[in-house]
């Protein structure tokens, strides 16, 4: 298929309005080619990965240090995914200074390229929430199955370079979700069993992902009732099992509610759950004595850190208890003294970080329980990490006890 | 022989060809300080790239590995073109960014390590 491009687009990839915009084009127009796209599409937003220094190397920074010296600047609102370490903490939990040091420099990189350095996986909960049907340049893949899923919005799963170049071009390639045709569910789920905690959707999740695989899961819930928590457990479960970007809940998410999400007449491959142990089975390492407790994978919304505090009333924790979260989701509850309360119990609301990306090995951590299916699956593979999983009360008896019971 | 593909990166190169049957994933899978294959049990484990005309299938691995292209480039450990059967994502913006032609959609079945390859845009000549 040949790809169309306006005389706007023709000029930039001329360099006409300079090399790091001839860049920025170059990479999008690129993918057009490879992904078959008919043309660009303009983006509302961008949401970038490719932050952690432990992942960047010194490869990434002089990348995107170079790319700021020829003067590329992001045209469109665009936000960063979670760095390597808390950027005001970081000294009281163990990093070093050298890290420190090369971290802030790639959050400076970005900065100068015009990136808000809001440093989470979950800009939709402080106030980067897309509207239905705008088109997206999102990286995190746990956003991304929020922003299509429950938002309605279209994005595909980008990687950091081309979520990068799709801020700096304004545009992204047409391909892939942002098409209707391919935001057809491939898959029905029917879940019989219940599910009633977030680790429940984690378990299930995980199960569908891996069999699903980059398709798109239509979900019908026997005994169900969500929150924003709920549905983004389940989607990191699956973005990290599987490569879902997309999936939709009858009843509940926005295409399924329009009636958009089943193709009249296909034969949709059905897929049956009812039981989430082998979920729960495959997530569970053998690890007995617990170092780490680690939520807000992904980062914690404020009624999580509600119900966290709650739970840890009068409590305290003998294991290290690290809630991750955005940074204005910390602001919000140092303000209503949700985080002066889970200090108290021994806790840490740690933020602009995850645990999936920071150089947890480094800190001398080698046990960890979660409440998150993605966690779960990641820890062992980029930490080396023998890792717990359960709900959250499973986790917080586990940072009191020290132990997993 | 001529092979003809599309064009992912424009540019000219002229080198000897390594060619590898699986693909390639360049974050841990190449070391960018001397751009030596280090990935455990790869066809071309041990092998350097540097300035030869790199012919692989396609790529795999971490988005990050885009960044290891621009770093090799960077060292002077680049290959000096890449040949893929079918592009993905990650090495043609690694490519891109550090400005090494690329060519894809090529029979790359004609080609075996040790030919004299001249990439040039579309074109890929091969001489043995």
């Amino acid at each position: 298929m040949k790809l169309r491009l306006t005389l706007e687009e023709r000029a930039m990839l001329a360099g006409e309005a300079g090399p790091g915009v001839q860049k920025a084009i170059e990479i999008v127009v690129a993918l057009g080619h490879i992904y078959g796209a008919a043309d660009l599409v303009p983006v509302a937003g961008v949401q970038v990965s490719g932050v952690s220094y432990k992942n960047l190397g010194d490869a990434g920074l002089e990348f995107l240090q170079d790319w700021a010296a020829q003067g590329a600047q992001a045209r469109v609102p665009a936000t960063l995914n979670p760095a390597g370490m808390d950027r005001l903490a970081w000294r009281e939990l163990g990093f070093s200074e050298g890290f420190a040091r090369r971290q802030e420099a790639v959050i400076a990189a970005y900065a100068a390229l015009g990136i808000t350095p809001n440093c989470t996986c979950t800009p939709y909960l402080v106030g980067h929430v897309p509207l239905f049907g705008q088109h997206l340049a999102w990286a995190e893949s746990s956003a991304v199955s929020y922003a299509n899923s429950v938002l309605g919005a279209r994005t595909n799963r980008e990687g950091g370079p081309s979520a990068l170049a799709a801020a700096i071009a304004g545009r992204t390639a047409r391909y892939g979700l942002h098409l209707d045709g391919n935001r057809l569910a491939t898959t029905i789920v029917d879940v019989r069993c219940s599910v009633t905690s977030e680790a429940d959707l984690g378990a299930l999740g995980y199960l569908v992902g891996h069999q699903v695989k980059n398709g798109v899961p239509y979900f019908r819930f026997a005994d169900w009732r969500s929150d924003i928590e709920d549905l983004k457990a389940l989607g990191a479960a699956m973005a990290a099992s599987g490569a879902v970007a997309l999936y939709h809940v009858e009843g509940l998410t926005p295409e399924a509610v329009a009636g958009v999400a089943l193709e009249p007449g296909r034969d949709t491959h059905c897929l049956v759950i009812d039981d989430l142990a082998p979920g729960y089975t495959a997530l569970n390492g053998s690890a007995d004595r617990i170092d780490l407790v680690s939520l807000g994978c992904p980062h914690a919304s404020l009624a999580e850190l509600e119900v966290i505090s709650a739970a840890l009333e009068g409590g305290r924790v003998t294991a290290e208890l690290w809630i991750t979260t955005a940074r204005a989701i910390r602001q919000a509850a140092e303000k209503t003294g949700l985080v002066a309360r889970i200090e108290a119990a021994g806790g840490r609301v740690v933020a602009d970080t995850c645990l999936v990306v920071a150089p947890v090995a480094e800190l001398g951590f080698h046990t960890m329980a979660t409440n998150s299916a993605k966690m779960a699956l990641y820890a062992p593979s980029h930490s080396g990490l023998s890792v717990r999983f359960g709900t959250i009360a499973q986790c917080l008896e586990a940072a009191v006890t020290g132990r997993w019971s | 022989m001529e092979l003809r593909g599309r064009v992912i990166k424009s540019g000219r190169a002229e080198a000897i060809a390594l060619v590898s049957p699986e693909p390639i994933g360049f974050l841990g899978g190449v070391d960018p300080e001397t751009g030596i294959v280090v990935e455990p049990g790869h066809p071309l484990e041990g092998q350097c790239v540097t300035g030869q005309v790199l012919v692989f299938p396609t790529g795999k691995g971490s988005t990050v590995g885009s960044y290891t292209l621009y770093r090799m480039a960077r060292s002077g450990t680049a290959p000096a073109a890449i040949v893929n059967a079918e592009s993905e994502a990650i090495v043609a913006v690694g490519a891109i960014i550090a400005g090494i032609p690329m060519v894809d959609q090529v029979d790359i079945a004609q080609v075996r390590t040790g030919d004299r390859v001249r990439v040039d845009g579309d074109r890929v000549v091969v001489e043995r």
